[in-house]
């Protein structure tokens, strides 16, 4: 029987050394006993063998994490591991497997411990040796995982001295790490800001939520000993149905005095009465609710240029990024829009652009919102918003983008098609000239695409001369 | 008024805090002090400490202040409440963070703040603790910054390059309870606040022309609150509002929170026991949206009262009220038909999938992989298990269902 003591501090990297020995030389696993404090087997580890140990980066992540667990097989378990893997490497990466089963739960607590470790430390200030502000902690964990802890409190706290004491040995840091031997539990002293942490804990607890599975499962009671604030459980517990009842005695309070004066200077009325002008019109729709389109989108997007211009483009609604910033024809089939009206020679600033629907509508999907076609009830509520624009603008000439601006406006709903590139009347009885919305050319592929792009170019250069005749 | 000590401020403003469930602290920039400064982020969050309401205890999560403009009748801070009330100064608030922090209690620091004096002051004196803590003491723990809705895009622009998480709650599921309850407050502004994160996320991810990184914005992104029972809203309708913000603003998280008996509560909200499981369910079946690939319409279509069944959890509940689509056969089904069986979760599903291509996959190893079978029997064949006619059995439901208590005799 060969035998394998492996050091208090670095057991994992001896433990691989070990194993890979052995491995090497194919010792079965039934002919090692592993650091069993001696009882059984003397003979020593062989010299290097002649066969080829392999093993994936898998298997070695989840023993580095076997290894810090508390039980005594586990570096049994890893060897036999390690030993299967040469013939069939597998098994580790089959759930349904019951070695792989066992190393899996084996890690998981480990893991779970290590994550506890990290949440339930607390740090008591100690007298500082030098420039270095230095703090101490004892802690009690399941499974002997100083070492694989110990990291995380290096990256956090770097610029303090710092001690961590545990049963297995202590952890010491002052810019370098060193493990000493177990030693007595020390005294810590007194803390101010661990009564300030108790006041915090009382305070944050809400006592008309009373879970404590949750609390228990998240937060075992094996580490209350050492928490400073899980003293103070009981009692919360205790008064919270008093607290509650307490809240329902009492029941609605009398406003303080200086509150309504408060309200009444903030809370503005909504101005309901008829705007004069574009600002104080685009100020009431940013409150519309007139269909329901208001509750699922950001905001009202209004139109945006010059409010005296000859020339009105209406497009459908906003889209994503219009919704999104608020402003209009932004988003791509803007951008579009945009290039095309400068190859007109038609400036952006000298024309009024607007939507037939102020509020963009959507389907969600998972992290994204598609587009829908506003439906003819809300074209039609939204048209009091467009009628206004029209009053205020008074186009020369009206260029309806799609077959919902072209409804919109002259009230006629049949397919755009043959309509486009044509002047009808509006209903307030000024001319629209029909066209393609950009967004159909960005649909569309190859030749159609060229092709609308070539009308939706034509269309807008007429624009240009009809307003400059 | 007494100068009030830091222990009664922080009395007062952790109570203040305590009805904003959010507490996450991961998914954020992964940075640490071995290259100066103080403390560590990235990764999974850690949970200091668990209080007896279930709640966990990740960040140092208070008010700056509990002085507030504004008249929520959800909230024990509006102007019309008698509690008392007091007020951090930054200073206090960062000495807070760092001995906490230091002392290994918190993760880092979740600020929210009544509204004094305007939303440009309360947002600008948010955003100078945070550069405190992140400029002069080198912090590199976690922030999450309440941001306040109508504050100027500059400030929340330079919250956004200190903060790891911001955060604008919609605080309630429908807008015309948004105008009812909270009348200073504008469901649209809200939205647009949470735009406006979305946006600044997305540019700071583009590269400039110079091919430079764009400073870092908000890097563990954005959630957001609403309260469920305060208002009539169904499940249904709920799930709809949250699924509308997940899809506009790249949310991380939407919280629910059971509205809660406040003390000094307004005439016009009950006082009732918080609808604790109707919470539970609720997220449950955003979990179902965003990692089983469930439609909000879906669950919500599994009651015909458009409420999620309280009894049993959504998942169930959908399959029970669409057996067409089960047994499913574990051997061939597709991942997406998995996640749909109850009592298999997401890495249940990820094991099964990694099992079948070892050989078949028998009951007793689903049982090993975690799968709950007591639920997931009625719906799934496998080489060594059919459900027969249990699938369709009319007392299926009642198997999982608690039994209703029974009426007692006067």
């Amino acid at each position: 029987m060969i035998r394998v003591d492996l050091p208090r501090f670095g057991r994992f990297q001896a433990w691989r050394d070990a194993a890979r020995q052995l491995a090497s030389n194919r010792v079965s696993p039934t002919d090692v006993t592993w650091d069993d404090g001696g009882l059984f087997g003397s003979d020593p580890v062989p010299p290097p063998g002649p066969q080829p140990v392999t093993a994936s980066k898998d298997f070695l992540d989840l023993a580095r994490s076997v290894a810090s667990h508390s039980d005594p097989e586990r570096w049994a378990l890893l060897y036999t591991a390690l030993m299967r893997l040469q013939d069939d490497r597998g098994f580790i990466a089959n759930p349904a497997d019951p070695l792989t089963d066992r190393l899996g739960r084996m890690a998981k607590s480990v893991r779970r411990d290590i994550h506890k470790m990290h949440a339930f430390v607390r740090f008591h200030e100690l007298p500082a040796q030098g420039p270095r502000r230095s703090f101490g902690a004892w802690f009690e964990p399941e499974h002997p995982i100083l070492e694989a802890a110990t990291p995380f409190f290096v990256k956090r706290f770097a610029d303090m001295d710092w001690l961590i004491a545990t049963p297995e040995g202590t952890a010491r840091f002052d810019g370098t790490i060193t493990y000493d031997p177990p030693a007595d539990r020390p005294n810590l002293p007194e803390d101010a800001s661990h009564d300030l942490w108790q006041t915090y804990f009382a305070n944050i607890f809400n006592p008309a939520r009373i879970k404590t599975q949750a609390m228990r499962s998240e937060m075992p009671v094996k580490y209350w000993k050492n928490l400073p604030e899980t003293g103070l459980i009981a009692q919360m517990l205790a008064d919270a149905p008093r607290r509650v009842q307490a809240m329902r005695d009492a029941g609605a309070s009398t406003a303080p005095g200086f509150a309504a004066k408060v309200t009444a200077r903030i809370r503005q009325a909504p101005d309901e009465s008829m705007p004069q002008d574009m600002d104080s019109a685009g100020r009431q729709a940013s409150r519309c609710t007139r269909c329901d389109l208001c509750h699922a989108a950001t905001q009202t997007v209004w139109g945006k240029g010059d409010p005296a211009a000859p020339l009105m483009i209406v497009g459908e609604a906003p889209g994503d990024q219009e919704d999104l910033q608020g402003l209009p024809f932004v988003g791509p089939a803007g951008q579009l829009l945009h290039r095309t009206m400068e190859q007109a020679g038609l400036d952006a600033r000298r024309v009024w652009m607007t939507n037939a629907v102020k509020h963009f509508k959507f389907t969600p999907r998972g992290k994204r919102r598609i587009h829908q076609t506003p439906n003819v009830s809300e074209i039609k509520h939204c048209r009091w918003w467009l009628d206004l624009e029209r009053g205020f603008v008074q186009p020369r000439l009206t260029l309806a983008m799609g077959a919902t601006a072209a409804f919109a406006l002259t009230g006629n709903n049949r397919p755009l098609t043959p309509r486009r590139g044509q002047v009808e009347r509006a209903l307030d009885g000024g001319p629209v000239l029909l066209t393609w919305h950009p967004s159909l050319i960005l649909r569309l592929d190859g030749d159609r695409a060229a092709e609308a792009q070539k009308q939706f170019a034509q269309d807008l250069a007429q624009a240009r001369q009809m307003i400059a005749a | 008024m007494a100068q009030r000590t830091l222990q009664q401020k922080l009395a007062i403003l952790s109570d203040a805090a305590k009805y904003d469930a959010s507490c996450a602290s991961s998914g954020t920039t992964r940075r640490d002090s071995r290259s100066g400064g103080i403390g560590s982020a990235g990764g999974s969050g850690i949970c200091h400490a668990y209080t007896p309401d279930g709640r966990c205890i990740s960040l140092l999560k208070i008010l700056m202040t509990n002085f507030c403009i504004y008249d929520c009748a959800y909230c024990i801070n509006r102007v019309s409440s008698n509690v008392e009330r007091a007020r951090f100064s930054p200073e206090e608030v960062v000495t807070l963070t760092l001995e906490f922090y230091r002392r290994n209690m918190i993760e880092g620091l979740f600020l929210s703040s009544g509204i004094i004096r305007s939303p440009d002051q309360t947002m600008g004196d948010m955003v100078r603790i945070a550069r405190m803590l992140r400029v002069d003491h080198g912090f590199k723990g976690y922030i999450h910054l309440k941001t306040i809705p109508d504050a100027s895009p500059e400030l929340v622009a330079e919250a956004g390059l200190y903060a790891d998480r911001l955060s604008v709650n919609i605080e309630l599921p429908q807008d015309a309870s948004i105008r009812e309850l909270a009348p200073e407050k504008r469901p649209e502004t809200i939205r647009a606040a949470m735009a406006d994160v979305r946006l600044g996320r997305e540019a700071a991810k583009e590269k400039t022309h110079t091919g430079r990184r764009a400073a870092r914005f908000a890097p563990a992104g954005q959630s957001t609150q609403m309260i469920i029972g305060a208002d009539a809203t169904t499940d249904r309708d709920i799930l709809k509002t949250s699924a509308n913000l997940y899809s506009g603003y790249d949310l991380k998280r939407v919280y629910y929170s059971a509205f809660s008996p406040i003390p000094d509560s307004s005439a016009i909200l009950p006082l009732v026991k918080p609808p604790l499981i109707r919470e539970h369910r609720l997220y449950q079946a955003d979990w179902l949206m965003r990692f089983y690939g469930f439609e909000a319409d879906e669950i919500g279509a599994a009651h015909p009262s458009g409420n999620l069944d309280l009894s049993i959890d959504p998942k169930l509940a959908w399959a029970l009220a669409n057996r067409a689509h089960f047994p499913v056969e574990v051997a061939r089904a597709t991942k997406e038909m998995l996640l749909r069986v109850p009592g298999f979760g997401t890495k249940t599903v990820q094991r099964i999938l990694a099992a079948r291509r070892n050989g078949p996959v028998r009951y007793a190893d689903l049982l090993r992989m975690g799968a709950i079978m007591s639920k997931a029997r009625a719906f799934v064949t496998l080489p060594d298990w059919h459900p027969g006619a249990l699938t369709d059995s009319a007392s299926l439901r009642a198997r999982f269902a608690p039994p209703p208590e029974q009426l007692q005799l006067l």
